[in-house]
């Protein structure tokens, strides 16, 4: 009886879904209508500012306080967790006695790690270049960190130095954005030369708050993924 | 030809998402749920993909198929199975 009415229910809702979204112009190509922003992004946002991905383009520059708030909620999400995870006595990590990880493994990760942080820094360095950027490279640096925590445990981490790399990222971050306030008109805006376009060093400040955003995020994750795994149950 | 050989292949991605994600509710075993949804991002990840947008591919992939994954196998790992007959 109650598979019954909830598969009668579950079709009234996906008719009800249906028969919304029926209007809705679904793959038709909205960019075309002269009025939408996303035409001005796509047309205007390499020209405007520097950055030859224009997913990043909007994403640093025109949103760019939007992402100072993704950030900030994921700072605010590790502090939570920080608070939750040391709410007790924190317990040696080796105190059941384990067997350490074969050589193999050990040296596989060793050999890894450093080529994973350097692929996660080619991401987030050519985030206005190519596809990519602050966020992407920042959770692959602590995938990186994620191997080495799984492979190699005798590998201490030094959180302290994590977290100052962190804040430091932040207020990078936040300066970047005064220093806009201060030299040019408007938080978050571009006071440095904008340079030759599609090299390395241009967008003017692009570059820098990608590198900032990976640092931030990738600290941040891994050592949300270090206060899992040191967490005993 | 070539527009209906993409379409047909967004619509299998779609369908072996749906596949996935009705595994992932449906799996007793939660470290089996976790893999099914791992699965899922991974084929959300490719369909971004092939829709042209390769920055939401990469976050899709990095962060909800490994990150995510790793996470809830380290919190599943670390917790305890009460079952209630």
């Amino acid at each position: 009886m109650r598979i019954l009415i909830s598969c009668v229910l579950l079709v009234i809702l996906s008719l009800g879904l249906v028969f919304a979204l029926e209007q809705a112009p679904f793959g038709s190509n909205q960019i075309d209508n002269a009025d939408k922003p996303g035409r001005f992004y796509l047309n205007q946002g390499m020209e405007k500012t520097g950055a030859a991905n224009v997913v990043t383009s909007v994403v640093v520059t025109y949103r760019g306080f939007d992402t100072l708030g993704e950030v900030t909620i994921l700072f605010i999400a590790a502090i939570g967790l920080g608070a939750v995870f040391h709410s007790r006595k924190k317990v040696k990590r080796y105190e059941k006695e384990k067997q350490s990880a074969s050589l193999i493994l050990q040296t596989g990760c060793r050999f890894l790690f450093p080529l994973i942080v350097l692929f996660g820094t080619y991401v987030f360095i050519h985030g206005h270049l190519s596809p990519g950027g602050g966020f992407q490279g920042g959770v692959i640096i602590a995938s990186a960190f994620l191997l080495l925590f799984l492979g190699c445990e005798e590998k201490k981490i030094p959180m302290k130095s994590m977290n100052t790399v962190e804040s430091l990222a932040g207020i990078i971050f936040v300066g970047i954005g005064l220093a806009g306030l201060y030299w040019g008109e408007s938080f978050l805006e571009n006071f440095l030369p904008r340079g030759m376009d599609y090299m390395l060093l241009s967008g003017g400040v692009i570059p820098i708050i990608y590198i900032a955003i990976g640092f931030k995020v990738g600290a941040e994750l891994a050592g949300i993924v270090a206060g899992l795994i040191e967490r005993n149950p | 030809m070539e527009e209906s050989l993409e379409q047909i292949l967004e619509l299998s991605l779609t369908l072996l998402m749906l596949g996935g994600a009705v595994c992932a509710c449906v799996f007793k075993d939660l470290l089996n749920a976790v893999i099914a949804a791992a699965f899922v991002s991974l084929m959300a990840a490719i369909l971004f993909y092939f829709l042209q947008a390769p920055d939401v591919a990469m976050a899709e992939a990095s962060i909800g198929a490994a990150l995510t994954t790793a996470i809830f196998v380290i919190a599943i790992k670390k917790t305890k199975r009460v079952e209630e007959e």
